[in-house]
C-alpha cells in the first residue's frame, strides 16, 4: 500500500489540530497535552506536543496522511522529521491575529528551506469579526502572486476539502510544469 | 471590518506598502498603548488602544494627509515652521483665526501674498512627510485602518506618492538602525588615531563634529560627550560614525566585544521522492468525493 503526507503547520493556536479533525476519517491521533504556560492557555485549553496526525483513505492501495505540527517553537525540532517527504504542505495562518503574521512567515520560511514541495497558505479564521482579508494577508505575510492563500474556516469540512484540493491541484500543475 | 492590530507586529512601513499596493483609501489611526495585564498569541504583553497618538488618510493609494495629536496641525504653525510666517505674524493670525478653517485661511492668505499656492501646498506636504517619518520609527502602538473614512473636508489635502516615502522611510530607519549596531554601547570612549595631525590636515569639520573632537580622550565616554554637547544619542552617533569613517576617530572598544555569530543555519535537504500525477488524480477524486 502507497501512502502519502502532508503537513499541516503554522504558529500556535492557529487551527491546525482543528483543520485535520474536520476531515480526517479517523479520529485524529492527536498529541494534545495540557498546556502549561500561561499566556498558551488563554489561547486554547491543550496544545499540539508533536503532532496531529489524520488519515484519508483513498483505497486499498492509497492513504494520505495529514501531520500537523506543533505550533510552539521550543518543539521546531520535530518539524524537519514531519517535513521529510511530504507531497506538500499547508500553512496556516489565524486571520484575526496580526501578532503571528511574522511567525507564520517564518514558519513558511523554515518549511521552504525543508523541502522544496509545493504549498498553500490558509487564511484561518475568515469568520471571525477581526480577520484581516486574504489579499492584505497576501501583502503583509509577502506571499507571491504565484502563492494560493486561501480563505479558510478550518471548522468546516468544505473549506479544509478546499484547501486540500487547491493544493493537490498546485502540486499536479508543478509534475505538469 | 476595519483592519487592526499593533505596530509592534505589522509595521507603519508594512501598513503603507499594503495601503500602496491595495491602492486602498481610508483613515489610520495610531493610537497610546494600554496594557491589559494580558499576553497575546506571541506571548507579548497585550495592548489595547488609548487616547489617538496620529491620524493619517489615504485616498486610492495615495497619503493625502497626517496629524499628530499633541502638535499643532494647524497651516498657520505649517508655514511659521517652514518659515513662510514670522512668529508674530503666525501669533497674530492664529488670534484671529480660531474658528477659521485651513482651507478658508489659505484663501486668505494667498489673497493678502503672505504666500502662494506652491508654498502651500509644499509646506503642508513636507508636514506631512515629517509626520509619517516620525511614525515609521514608532515601534509600538494598536493601529487601526477603517476604509473610505476621509479627512475634514476643510482640511487641505495634498495628495503624495507612497512609493518614494516608503523607500525613504526605510532607509532612515536603515539607517537609525546602522547606527545603533554600529555603536552599540555609548559607554565606551573615544581616541585618535596614531599621526592625528595628518589625519587632520586639510578636513572641513563641522561646529558638531569639533565639539566632539574637543572632548575626545580615553577617560570620556560618548555618552559624556554627547551630555556635555547637549546632544540627543542618534546626533552623537551620526558624528561618532563620520569621524571614524573617515579615520579621524577609534572608538575603543571593550575587551570581548566582537559581531556575534548566528546560529547555525539549518540544512537544505533534497527535494523528497515526488509521487506520480496517477497518484495525486486519486486523491483529487477522493477529496471530491468527499
Amino acid at each position: 500500500m502507497q501512502t502519502v503526507k502532508m503537513v499541516v503547520t503554522g504558529p500556535f493556536s492557529s487551527g491546525k489540530t482543528e483543520f485535520i479533525k474536520s476531515i480526517s476519517e479517523i479520529d485524529v491521533v492527536s498529541t494534545d497535552s495540557k498546556i502549561t504556560s500561561e499566556n498558551e492557555r488563554e489561547q486554547k485549553e491543550n496544545t499540539t506536543v508533536a503532532m496531529d496526525f489524520g488519515r484519508i483513505t483513498v483505497d486499498e492501495d492509497l492513504v494520505l496522511y495529514l501531520f500537523g505540527t506543533p505550533g510552539q517553537r521550543r518543539f521546531d525540532f520535530m518539524w524537519e522529521i514531519l517535513a521529510e517527504g511530504m507531497l506538500g504542505f499547508i500553512v496556516m495562518v489565524d486571520s484575526a491575529k496580526p501578532e503571528t503574521f511574522r511567525e507564520a512567515r517564518s514558519i513558511l520560511e523554515t518549511f521552504r528551506a525543508y523541502a522544496p514541495t509545493p504549498y498553500v497558505v490558509a487564511a484561518n479564521k475568515q469568520d471571525h469579526p477581526d480577520a484581516w482579508e486574504p489579499e492584505d494577508l497576501r501583502i503583509a505575510l509577502s506571499i507571491e502572486d504565484g502563492i494560493k492563500l486561501l480563505p479558510c474556516v478550518a471548522k468546516e469540512r468544505d473549506s479544509v476539502r478546499n484547501v486540500l484540493l487547491e493544493l493537490l491541484y498546485t502540486i499536479l500543475e508543478e509534475m505538469e510544469g | 471590518m476595519p483592519l487592526q492590530g499593533n505596530i509592534r507586529d505589522f509595521s507603519t512601513t508594512q501598513l503603507l506598502n499594503l495601503v500602496n499596493l491595495s491602492k486602498r483609501s481610508g483613515m489610520l489611526t495610531i493610537f497610546e498603548s494600554v496594557p491589559t495585564g494580558e499576553n497575546d498569541a506571541m506571548d507579548q504583553p497585550k495592548m489595547k488602544p488609548g487616547g489617538e497618538r496620529a491620524k493619517v488618510a489615504f485616498n486610492k493609494g495615495k497619503l493625502i494627509y497626517a496629524e499628530l495629536f499633541g502638535q499643532d496641525n494647524g497651516l498657520v504653525a505649517i508655514l511659521n515652521k517652514a518659515g513662510k510666517l514670522t512668529d508674530k505674524q503666525a501669533e497674530a493670525l492664529k488670534a484671529r483665526s480660531q474658528n477659521t478653517s485651513d482651507k478658508a485661511l489659505a484663501m486668505r492668505l494667498m489673497g493678502a501674498k503672505y504666500v502662494n499656492q506652491n508654498d502651500i501646498v509644499t509646506c503642508i506636504k513636507q508636514h506631512i512627510l515629517d509626520v509619517i517619518y516620525n511614525l515609521m520609527t514608532w515601534s509600538e502602538g494598536p493601529f487601526r485602518f477603517d476604509d473610505n473614512v476621509q479627512p475634514d473636508t476643510q482640511n487641505i489635502l495634498v495628495p503624495v506618492e507612497l512609493e518614494n516615502v516608503i523607500i525613504e522611510g526605510a532607509r532612515r530607519i536603515r539607517e537609525v538602525e546602522q547606527l545603533k549596531s554600529h555603536i552599540e554601547n555609548l559607554d565606551v570612549s573615544l581616541k585618535f588615531p596614531e599621526n592625528p595631525k595628518e589625519k587632520f590636515k586639510g578636513v572641513h569639520l563641522s561646529v558638531e563634529e569639533w565639539k566632539v573632537v574637543s572632548y575626545v580622550s580615553p577617560k570620556n565616554t560618548i555618552r559624556q560627550i554627547a551630555k556635555a554637547n547637549n546632544m540627543s544619542e542618534m546626533e552623537i552617533r551620526r558624528v561618532v560614525y563620520g569621524l571614524e569613517q573617515a579615520g579621524l576617530v577609534i572608538v575603543v572598544k571593550p575587551r570581548g566585544t566582537g559581531a556575534t555569530k548566528r546560529a547555525g543555519s539549518r540544512r537544505t535537504k533534497k527535494a523528497p521522492p515526488v509521487a506520480d500525477k496517477k497518484v495525486v488524480n486519486r486523491l483529487i477524486e477522493r477529496l471530491k468525493s468527499m
